[in-house]
């Protein structure tokens, strides 16, 4: 195993556990509609594994792409839906 | 050219990282977005540049496909909805990151190490697990499955047999990849546990399996990401990865339980059993609308406390009206949002911003409950365990422990209902027979409008 990939995920959580505290309740909604929309980054993952030697392996990409691209699309223009709401008085 | 590909994948990370720390403050948090946004646009394009040997055209129809889907539900969706609409993106989400790694098993680009199979095998696991258990999880919430738990005998021991298999038929593969059936078999198991470890939860404890199941989902993308030794998927599901975790902690908190409990406890269910009738006997007095507009107009200052039920009655267009008005007779009107109100992190407050009620009033459990004891007015609509007093004394309560609303302190605490039927812990609310305490019955929405017009006839 690489350990610089290991390093740069300890990392990450610690990142992650940092930022996400300092997020208040009022938008705890859109922060997991958003980070949602971060979890939709599988369609990196999923246009490599297209070129993947075999019919399998690429209609296995092709699924995930649309599925990864429905996170993505979705998961952040809702949260963008829903951050406009937000007003001040 | 390796170099560029990195530098980008590192740069988009870093717009995440950014876009979630500007969701800190309701004023940056849309721009925040935006850059996430940003950052997901260069990942792809990067990923699509670097990698001349994928099928663009394929690709290329899979994103539109998925674009429209995308945009379609995000558009369409109702507020009240939102839960629904997480739970099924985040087994969209689990399942993309099974299929990748399946898609390496299967075809691998290069001859798998024992690492790169005991990762593959992590991925498929937990992205399947997501999966089903996001859509058990969709049904309950939508009412395609009952929201009761669904228990049985030995349940636990057969959920802790599968996972048990899950992890030996893991290690054998990692020393055995040519075994194909085997890979399936993890497939299904992990399909089966998924459901498994969601069908017993009940309803109420909803707001804590959509947050888990987002960090699922967030380690499904990191250990994808050591399959194709990837850092935007590591760090990016890392970063989802904590956030499900540390909302999964909150709500927790929020009912004062540890996660083996929600997760094992199948909590919710005594009120199907029925220990009603050995329930104490509680006197309530029931007033009309008309009788209650007289309390709000000697009030002066009113607490407004949302729970699901005013969600389930859309009634966040119609306590803004009622709201408005009071506030415009001179008297203060907040609102306090416990929690677990709703059925995920932060719904109340999404619901009551789409009313256009400003962020700036809603207040959470720490910042309003020293305001309840100078309230005139609590105005509790549709919520019950969190405000029942019981809570804070009694030791036998199943809710015992649990922080929740003090409206008991306040001088008078009105409380609409539709019917008497218990909360979802099952326990009759001792607050409701209080001496300072009036219900009034019906639809949330329905009370609203009609108190609304009897406090405009006064």
């Amino acid at each position: 195993m690489d350990i610089n990939i290991f390093t740069v995920f300890i990392l990450a959580v610690f990142v992650g556990v940092e930022i996400i505290t300092k997020v208040p309740p009022t938008l705890h909604t859109p922060l997991m509609s958003g980070s949602n929309a971060i979890s939709g980054i599988a369609i990196v993952g999923a246009i490599i594994s297209t070129k993947v030697g075999g019919e399998l392996g690429t209609w296995l990409g092709f699924t995930a792409v649309i599925l990864a691209t429905v996170n993505v699309v979705g998961g952040f223009m809702v949260t963008d839906r829903m951050l406009k709401m937000f007003k001040k008085k | 050219m390796i170099n560029l590909e990195s530098m980008l994948y590192v740069f988009s990370s870093v717009l995440f990282i950014i876009g979630i720390k500007r969701l800190s403050h309701p004023k940056t948090a849309r721009s925040g977005n935006f850059i996430a946004s940003l950052g997901m646009l260069i990942a792809i394009i990067t990923t699509l540049v670097s990698n001349s040997t994928v099928n663009l055209e394929l690709i290329a129809v899979g994103i539109v496909i998925g674009s429209v889907i995308g945009a379609f539900f995000a558009i369409r969706v109702e507020m009240t909805q939102m839960p629904q609409m997480v739970a099924i993106f985040n087994g969209f989400g689990g399942i993309a990151s099974a299929l990748i790694a399946a898609a390496e098993f299967l075809n691998p680009s290069e001859p798998l190490l024992s690492f790169s199979i005991a990762t593959i095998s992590l991925s498929v696991f937990v992205g399947t697990l997501t999966f089903t258990g996001s859509f058990i999880a969709f049904g309950k919430l939508q009412g395609f499955i009952s929201g009761q738990p669904i228990v049985f005998l030995g349940q636990q021991l057969l959920n802790a047999i599968i996972g048990i298999s899950i992890l030996g038929l893991s290690i054998y593969i990692t020393l055995d990849p040519e075994q194909i059936n085997i890979f399936y078999l993890i497939i299904a198991a992990s399909a089966i546990i998924g459901i498994g470890l969601t069908i017993p939860i009940g309803g109420a404890d909803m707001p804590v399996v959509i947050s888990l199941l987002n960090s699922y989902s967030g380690i499904a993308a990191t250990s994808t990401g050591f399959v194709l030794n990837n850092n935007a998927l590591i760090i990016s599901g890392a970063l989802v990865g904590a956030s499900g975790l540390i909302l999964t902690n909150i709500m927790c908190k929020g009912m004062n339980r540890s996660l083996a409990n929600v997760i094992f406890g199948a909590v919710g269910l005594e009120q199907t059993t029925g220990s009603d009738g050995e329930s104490k006997q509680i006197n309530v007095k029931s007033y009309s609308t008309e009788e209650a507009a007289m309390i709000f107009d000697a009030a002066e200052k009113i607490i407004v406390v949302p729970g699901y039920g005013l969600a389930v009655a859309q009634a966040q267009h119609a306590v803004r009206e009622v709201a408005e008005f009071l506030a415009k007779k001179g008297k203060k009107v907040l609102y306090a949002i416990h929690p677990v109100a709703g059925r995920m992190p932060g719904h109340m407050n999404v619901l009551l911003a789409e009313a256009n009620i400003p962020y700036d009033q809603l207040k959470d459990l720490d910042e309003v409950n020293n305001e309840f004891e100078d309230c005139d007015v609590a105005l509790v609509l549709g919520a019950n365990d969190v405000v029942n007093p019981a809570a804070r004394h009694d030791s036998s309560s199943p809710i015992y422990g649990m922080p929740i609303l003090d409206v008991d302190k306040s001088r008078t605490v009105i409380i609409n209902k539709r019917t008497m039927n218990t909360g979802f812990a099952g326990v009759q609310n001792e607050l409701f027979g209080y001496d300072n305490s009036i219900m009034v019955f019906g639809d949330a929405k329905d009370m609203l409008q009609k108190l609304l017009k009897d406090l405009k006839e006064l």
